[in-house]
């Protein structure tokens, strides 16, 4: 009896409560939501039900286990989600035009999906291992641990999901004390490129002008973003319909269910990847804003939790699972308001599937994970 | 010990630095989402509902007409006909289960068209059309009209659907059209072409309906409409009409086809006839054939397993994607080989005693028959291996590839159409790459001696022998070979050729082809092809060959039919008239022995049918 009443205690006792109630908030909100989009009555909604359900036990499971544990199987996850990745390259299935998905027989899986845990959890595992002994070359070779996912995934492809893997790789770096000296100057060279692109739009989606590096299609891609009436029934539609969304909610919005741009079937991917856009349509600016003070708070309280942790493969591993979550927000909002181009990254807690969901899930129980065991220790 | 402490504290620090820089990143980051937000909801906020409001105006596709395929006289190959479909507009329907089992009293849903209806529910939006059934018969169009109250949310509409008249015949040519696949959404995607195809769900697949698909496709319109709350369309506000897909005209006749088809018998094989004059094809055979109406709106499974099962591979484009060793088929453009390179005179004499020896090898002649002395003419007419072999001291691998090469042996012709293979021609090159084993890497002489009677490596389409006859018949001019000899604007019906001179010339001397013709002709007269072309009123210059066989793919047989499907191929290559060609043509029969027996009469057949219609004074065979 004393054996279960202690689980029960440690089970309830590995639950980071700010964390917890920050992303509980997100999730009814984001079925609030979803009960919009699909329009009241449809199967989506039982079935996100469902996978909420799933998501939470799957995220005690996690937050459970101790990081010690978590840094043990770290290379045998990134293993596993490398060599599933390759496989995916040969023996993938292709959906909507690209390949990302893998049947194992006994189930359907998206390695770039397990990669997004598993690059964090492995970085952590590695500056831990190479902790008070780094050398340069370490971070060279932690470099090439994020470039091979990244790769891998681009050329499915699948642009939204590389960048998430890329940055939060990269971001694991700079956590784990990439000199400033490298930090600031890459910064400082992507924001002057975005810079250019802006400023110089014209003159570089004019038809004759070749991007040597890129595909046709990909300039494309920019160019609408750019431009979206350049493509009015092709991908532009998509930003076109959601700026349009988006700016006719105003500030107090049109009202739950009777935003018209949502409900009139105009925004594309409504249940998936352009989601915010019935939140903003249906809720505001107050409503996008409070939204996004709730996402900038679930990433800031991850990023506490590394702060407070003891050692680096809690840190880099908090801080850059952070980073993955800020990515996501980042992007989506971005691509749905008109500020990125469409990539197809969803909003976490927000967009329909599962997959995605669990991810989530496995994340927020790891961030758990260091949070607890570390305050712990501490409280000792 | 305090050292240790204090570095541990110094590194907490540093990261707790690095920690502060991201969460002003962070905040930093959502700001400028916040003011983006801004700008959209308050700044722009008139303007962008003004625009949700007239956003009553739906932007609808309108889908271009697919432009139809004729032959040269106008007959038609595919077109497009009005049929009944059922669409659903699933926020109207209800529920979905109860829907079909009560629509299925009403009109038959196979189990597939269910399954796919579900499939597409899943992925549409509320207001969109999700096809239910096409092609509803009058009788079953006419029984849900008067049942339609039940069903809300249902409705008939009309609309185009590909149809290809001809059934069977030239199924190969014109291939067959069905639903955009997830494959087919990538690569327009790729060309940044997927917005010209919203509204559109079909796409060439195969044949000249793929080769061909940009054209006939056309330009999707877009037309905005005013929408009702409820998303029903109420009045057109500004449209852009669709440009319809341009019609093509195949230089295919339809009646030498369908008698080139029909002389085959059920028989396998493959026939070309190249108008050597331009390059255009007159008749392309592949057998056996299939139904290209199968897969309109998509193949049902049974169809599928019988047709990609079958042992007669009736899916294979066998002109084009079959390649065979062309046995003595080859021995003409040998023979031009050996005179070009100066080794042989038009009156060298060989002796043949029935076999060639190589080293310690004995090379033998068909059927073992000794033919005494031999020239090139009598090499021709009475088809001496033998003549043949002896080339194997004189002439290089090297030197016969760079001969047949203009030639388009081993080529891809460039014939439009998919799937073409190039086949083989052998060279010391080819077997470097072809083979890993060093030892096989080299190239043995012994090799050269049946490459040089169009055996061993030699692997060509027959789409590129009839292109090599076509090109020896008009004196060494290489046409392109083309299937769609113009193409027509629907609007206005003006037509415009696709294709005017000569891609390239070879340099033969007029001389050789001559001696190479002259003996071609007396193979008709007097040698192995004279029972065939027994009192033809025109003169014919021809070769039989037979090859030994070589699968189309390495597949199981069954061991009762093992023998038929072991036998020798049967060839023939020739044109006609040989003074002045008007058709220059290849065929193939697999398993059906001797050149002579099986090959040369059908070739007789179809080379009839086209000259002697040429000098009917009604024939309308010259075009504009």
């Amino acid at each position: 009896m004393i054996s279960l009443f202690n689980l029960l205690l440690r089970g309830v006792r590995a639950i980071d409560w700010p964390l917890f109630l920050i992303a509980a908030l997100l999730c009814a909100m984001g079925l609030l939501v979803l009960q919009s989009a699909v329009g009241g009555t449809d199967w989506r909604f039982a079935d996100q039900s469902r996978y909420f359900v799933f998501a939470f036990v799957v995220m005690w499971a996690v937050a459970i286990i101790p990081p010690t544990w978590l840094a043990r199987i770290a290379p045998l996850v990134y293993g596993v989600a490398l060599a599933l990745l390759i496989g995916v390259m040969f023996f993938g299935e292709t959906s909507k035009g690209a390949t990302r998905w893998l049947d194992l027989g006994i189930a359907r899986i998206q390695p770039s999906e397990i990669m997004k845990i598993a690059l964090p959890l492995l970085l952590a595992w590695y500056f831990q291992r190479r902790e008070q002994r780094l050398m340069a070359f370490d971070f060279v070779l932690a470099f090439v641990m994020v470039a091979i996912p990244f790769f891998l995934i681009v050329s499915q492809p699948d642009l939204g999901t590389a960048l998430l893997v890329g940055v939060s790789g990269l971001a694991a770096l700079y956590f784990a004390g990439l000199s400033f000296k490298l930090v600031v100057p890459a910064v400082v060279l992507v924001l002057a490129g975005v810079g250019t692109v802006l400023v110089f739009e014209d003159s570089l989606c004019a038809p004759q002008t070749d991007w040597v590096v890129l595909h046709e299609y990909q300039k494309g891609r920019v160019c609408t973003l750019l431009d979206p009436t350049t493509d009015p029934l092709g991908k532009g539609f998509h930003t076109i319909q959601s700026t349009i969304a988006v700016g006719s909610g105003g500030l107090y919005g049109q009202g739950y269910m009777s935003g018209t741009q949502t409900q009139l079937d105009f925004v594309p991917e409504r249940t998936t990847d352009f989601i915010f856009a019935v939140f903003a349509e249906e809720f505001g600016l107050y409503g996008a804003l409070t939204l996004l003070v709730l996402f900038a708070l679930l990433i800031i309280r991850g990023l506490v939790i590394a702060s407070r942790a003891t050692d680096t493969f809690g840190r880099v591993l908090a801080a850059s699972l952070s980073v993955v979550f800020f990515v996501y927000v980042f992007v989506n909002v971005g691509m749905v308001i008109g500020l990125l181009p469409v990539v197809g990254v969803p909003l976490p807690f927000f967009s329909y599937g599962g997959t995605a969901l669990m991810t989530l899930a496995v994340a927020v129980g790891m961030l758990m994970s260091v949070s607890r065991h570390q305050s712990a220790v501490d409280t000792r | 010990m305090f050292d240790f402490k204090s570095a541990a504290q110094r590194q907490r620090s540093l990261f707790r630095l690095r920690v502060w820089l991201a969460v002003l990143a962070v905040v930093a980051a959502f700001s400028l989402l916040g003011a983006r937000l801004w700008v959209l909801q308050v700044q722009d906020h008139e303007g962008l509902l003004s625009r949700a409001d007239s956003n009553r105006t739906a932007v609808l596709p309108l889908p271009p007409r697919r432009g139809d395929i004729t032959d040269r006289n106008g007959e038609v190959l595919a077109r497009n006909y009005l049929a009944y479909t059922l669409d659903v507009v699933p926020a109207e329907m209800g529920e979905p289960d109860l829907l079909l089992a009560q629509l299925s009293q009403v009109v038959f849903l196979s189990d597939y068209q269910k399954k796919r209806f579900r499939r597409q529910l899943a992925q549409a939006g509320r207001f969109t059309q999700v096809p239910l059934r096409n092609d509803l018969t009058d009788t079953e169009a006419a029984y849900f009209a008067a049942q339609s109250f039940r069903f809300p949310g249902v409705s008939l509409k009309a609309r185009w659907v590909r149809q290809y008249p001809q059934g069977q015949v030239a199924a190969h040519v014109v291939g067959y059209v069905g639903r955009i696949s997830e494959d087919d959404v990538k690569k327009l995607d790729a060309e940044n072409a997927l917005g010209n195809y919203r509204g559109t769900d079909i796409i060439g697949k195969k044949g000249i309906e793929k080769s061909w698909q940009e054209v006939l496709h056309g330009t999707t319109g877009i037309e905005s409409v005013e929408v009702t709350a409820r998303g029903q369309p109420m009045r057109s506000l500004h449209r852009i009409d669709p440009v319809p897909g341009e019609n093509l005209v195949l230089s295919i006749d339809m009646d030498l086809q369908r008698l080139a088809e029909e002389a085959f018998a059920g028989r396998r094989g493959a026939l070309v006839a190249i108008d050597p004059r331009n390059g255009e094809v007159l008749a392309f055979v592949s057998q056996p054939s299939f139904d290209p109406n199968l897969f309109v709106d998509g193949i049902d499974h049974e169809s599928w397993r019988e047709l990609n099962e079958s042992e007669d591979f009736p899916l294979v484009n066998r002109p084009v994607y079959g390649t065979y060793p062309i046995g003595s088929t080859y021995k003409p453009f040998v023979a031009l080989a050996a005179l070009a390179s100066g080794k042989r005179q038009v009156d060298t004499r060989i002796y043949d005693p029935g076999y060639f020896e190589l080293g310690k090898t004995r090379f033998r002649n068909a059927g073992s028959a000794a033919y005494g002395n031999v020239d090139l003419h009598k090499s021709l007419v009475v088809s001496s291996d033998t003549y043949y072999y002896s080339l194997a001291n004189e002439l290089t691998i090297d030197s016969l590839y760079d001969f047949m090469k203009p030639f388009g042996f081993g080529q891809k012709t460039g014939i439009d159409l998919d799937t073409e293979r190039q086949g083989v021609l052998p060279s010391t090159d080819w077997k470097k790459k072809a083979f890993k084993n060093k030892e096989q890497q080299r190239w043995y002489p012994g090799e050269t001696v049946s490459v040089l009677i169009g055996q061993g490596y030699s692997a060509f389409t027959i789409m590129q022998l009839a292109q090599a006859t076509s090109v020896l018949a008009n004196g060494g001019d290489y046409f392109t070979p083309h299937l769609v000899k113009a193409i027509q604007y629907p609007a206005t019906g003006t037509q415009r050729l696709t294709q005017a001179g000569p891609t390239h010339r070879l340099n033969l001397d007029p001389e050789h082809v001559r001696a190479v013709t002259a003996a071609l002709e007396e193979v008709t007269i007097t040698g192995t092809a004279r029972r065939a072309f027994k009192d033809v009123a025109y003169p014919v210059a021809g070769k039989t060959g037979t090859a030994q066989l070589f699968n189309l793919k390495g597949s199981k047989y069954k061991k009762e039919d093992v023998d038929e499907r072991l036998r020798d191929h049967s060839l023939f290559m020739g044109f006609a008239p040989s003074k002045a060609p008007t058709i220059a043509l290849a065929i193939l029969v697999e398993n059906a022995g001797w050149g002579s027996e099986i090959a040369a009469p059908i070739a007789r057949e179809v080379m009839d049918a086209w000259v002697l219609r040429d000098r009917t004074p009604q024939a309308k065979s010259s075009p504009p």
